[in-house]
């Protein structure tokens, strides 16, 4: 009679929900060594009984989507940042397992300051460091880790040390630090070397479960893509090429030493840092506010959208400016494309009472758009009863919504017969003061010293402010 | 009886060829007859030789494409 002894791990998903396409397949080339590695990770919860508590961090590169495969908790970093997320992770999970699994792009080139310091700092997590000596995700590129004479597509003639440095030795590097309790590399390319692979990952993780240090494991794998070679070969390449650069073995152990961290202290509820902080969740800025904004539009959450060019930013912090004068907390935040000039721009900026979350707009109680792909793009996220400035002069469809309120006002044209075509903006702002009372002009006029920088434009700018009150009154909008 | 035995599960191969390369006693071969449904020819048990030493598994990057059996007395 047979018996399963090796099969799917469970810390494994039986089916790959979150991903697109065949739900029962990685996504990852025929060979690569990352599913292996998968594997090995997979097994050692398994083993040590770890899944539930463990949290993988994915990160930027061919593993970005690790979090398809772990049934564990999963977050994805930003390039280069999973060790200050596995750093956060753990501190407010302190009972958690965490895993920094990052490729050499990812850790050794863009991500080297955090590697270096969660190491140096010592948190309680485990590093998987995938070092296969290229870019794999982005099609080839030289690596921190590629080694010399190793042709990629940014070193068609072989890297070269004079031009791009030596090959960076990360173990060799992060074993001088301190605080690291277990520091080894291992590699993928025989039978012998996986078992210690495999081994390394599971003591790292013990290891760390025991909140004994600061854990790193790196692990020579193939990329039979990027090497462009089988994967057969790969694995020979591996032994060839890099083992004799990259040496395997353990670069350093103390966990027997290691006293196990104390255990966490008693972990500090965000209730308790506004405590410590001394600030009010539901503090009103009564005593500051000077001027009381109409029941209807208090607490503005303001969006304000168009071309890069058009003053879409200036306005945001115009409103800003004049409610922060009038004694209100405000936020502005801008959100631009690359482009300077014909891309799209928008801001958000927040008045309000209390306290703000978040400086974000997602839900715009206020919308301007000043171009048509801005109120396209905007107009849907509007909260039901919010109110919509749109620039007729550039925007030839009408708002879609019927449960919101639409001031249509031709900013441009407006601004044109001014003189000026780039005062749009202060129409708009002058609109909006007259329809919703939101801030008085006299502030606005006293608020131009801050927000306009060439002083010899503020009589001009305050005339398109009046222009745009003009406008809603003589339109009775 | 061969004391272990091998199964591909061969919708979830994808042909790379790693096991049939490190199978040390050479009881794997692809299975030329069968295209599966990503496009590849899967790897396939011989039928004889398996030791259960499990160096197949541990070198198959699908975490479901290998199951290594044992042989155990009933
Ligand atoms: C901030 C940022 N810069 C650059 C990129 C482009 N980028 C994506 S993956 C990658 C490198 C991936 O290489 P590696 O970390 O070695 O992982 P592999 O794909 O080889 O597993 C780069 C540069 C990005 N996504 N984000
Ligand atoms: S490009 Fe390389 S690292 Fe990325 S999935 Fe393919 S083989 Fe793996
Ligand atoms: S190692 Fe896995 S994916 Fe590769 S041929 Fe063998 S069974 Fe298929």
């Amino acid at each position: 009679m047979y018996e399963p002894i090796l099969s799917k791990p469970k810390s494994f998903f039986e089916t790959y929900k979150e991903k697109t396409g065949d739900q029962t397949i990685t996504h990852y080339c025929p060979g690569c060594g990352h599913g292996i590695v998968h594997k090995y990770v997979a097994s050692a919860l398994d083993e040590l009984n770890l899944t539930d508590r463990a949290i993988f961090v994915s990160p930027v590169g061919c593993s970005v989507f690790g979090y398809y495969y772990f049934n564990t908790g999963n977050l994805q970093a930003a390039h280069g940042r999973a060790p200050a997320v596995a750093t956060g992770s753990k501190r407010v999970n302190p009972d958690s397992i965490v895993i920094s699994y990052q490729g050499d792009g990812d850790l050794a080139a863009i991500g080297t300051a955090e590697i270096i310091h969660a190491a140096n700092r010592g948190e309680l997590i485990t590093v998987i460091f995938i070092n296969n000596a290229i870019y794999g995700m982005t099609g080839g590129q030289m690596a921190p880790t590629t080694l010399v004479g190793q042709k990629t597509t940014t070193t068609p003639r072989g890297r070269d040390p004079h031009n791009e440095g030596y090959p960076v030795k990360m173990c060799e590097l992060i074993s001088q630090l301190n605080a690291p309790i277990y520091v080894e590399r291992v590699a993928l390319n025989n039978a012998a070397n996986r078992a210690k692979a495999k081994r390394a990952i599971k003591k790292a993780l013990k290891l760390q479960s025991e909140r004994k240090g600061f854990t790193f494991v790196e692990v020579l794998s193939q990329c039979p893509t990027g090497w462009k070679v089988d994967a057969p070969d790969a694995l020979k390449w591996i032994e060839e090429k890099m083992i004799p650069y990259y040496p395997v073995k353990v670069f350093k152990d103390t966990s027997n030493e290691a006293e196990p961290y104390p255990e966490a202290k008693e972990i500090i509820s965000g209730e308790k840092v506004f405590e410590i902080l001394g600030i009010k969740r539901d503090e009103k800025k009564e005593e500051t506010i000077k001027y009381e904004i109409p029941e209807k539009y208090k607490n503005p959450r303001i969006k304000i959208a168009g071309f890069g060019g058009q003053g879409v930013l200036l306005l945001g912090v115009a409103l800003a400016q004049v409610g922060m004068m009038e004694g209100y907390n405000v936020t502005w935040i801008p959100s631009y494309g690359p482009e300077m000039r014909g891309g799209t721009a928008n801001c958000s900026v927040n008045i309000s009472d209390s306290l703000i979350g978040s400086p974000v707009v997602e839900k715009p109680t206020i919308l301007v758009a000043m171009n048509k792909p801005s109120m396209e793009k905007f107009e849907k996220d509007m909260v039901s009863g919010g109110i919509l400035f749109y620039n007729t002069a550039m925007i030839d469809t009408e708002p879609q919504r019927d449960d919101i309120i639409k001031v249509p006002v031709p900013a441009t044209k407006i601004a044109s017969d001014l003189g000026n075509i780039r005062v749009g903006n202060m129409v708009m702002l002058g609109a909006i003061i007259e329809k919703t009372k939101l801030l008085p002009l006299e502030t606005v006029k006293s608020g131009f010293e801050y927000f306009i920088s060439r002083k010899n434009l503020i009589p001009l700018n305050e005339k398109a402010v009046e222009a745009g009150m003009n406008y809603i009154k003589e339109n009775n909008l | 009886m061969d004391r272990g035995k091998m199964v591909v599960n061969s919708d979830e191969c994808k042909g790379c060829g790693l096991c049939i390369s490190q199978c040390p006693v050479g009881c794997i071969e692809f299975d030329n007859e069968t295209i599966n449904k990503q496009g590849y020819h899967p790897a396939k048990y011989k039928g004889s030789g398996c030791t259960a030493c499990g160096i197949c598994f541990n070198v198959c990057p699908e975490p479901g494409a290998i199951t290594v059996y044992k042989l155990v007395k009933a």
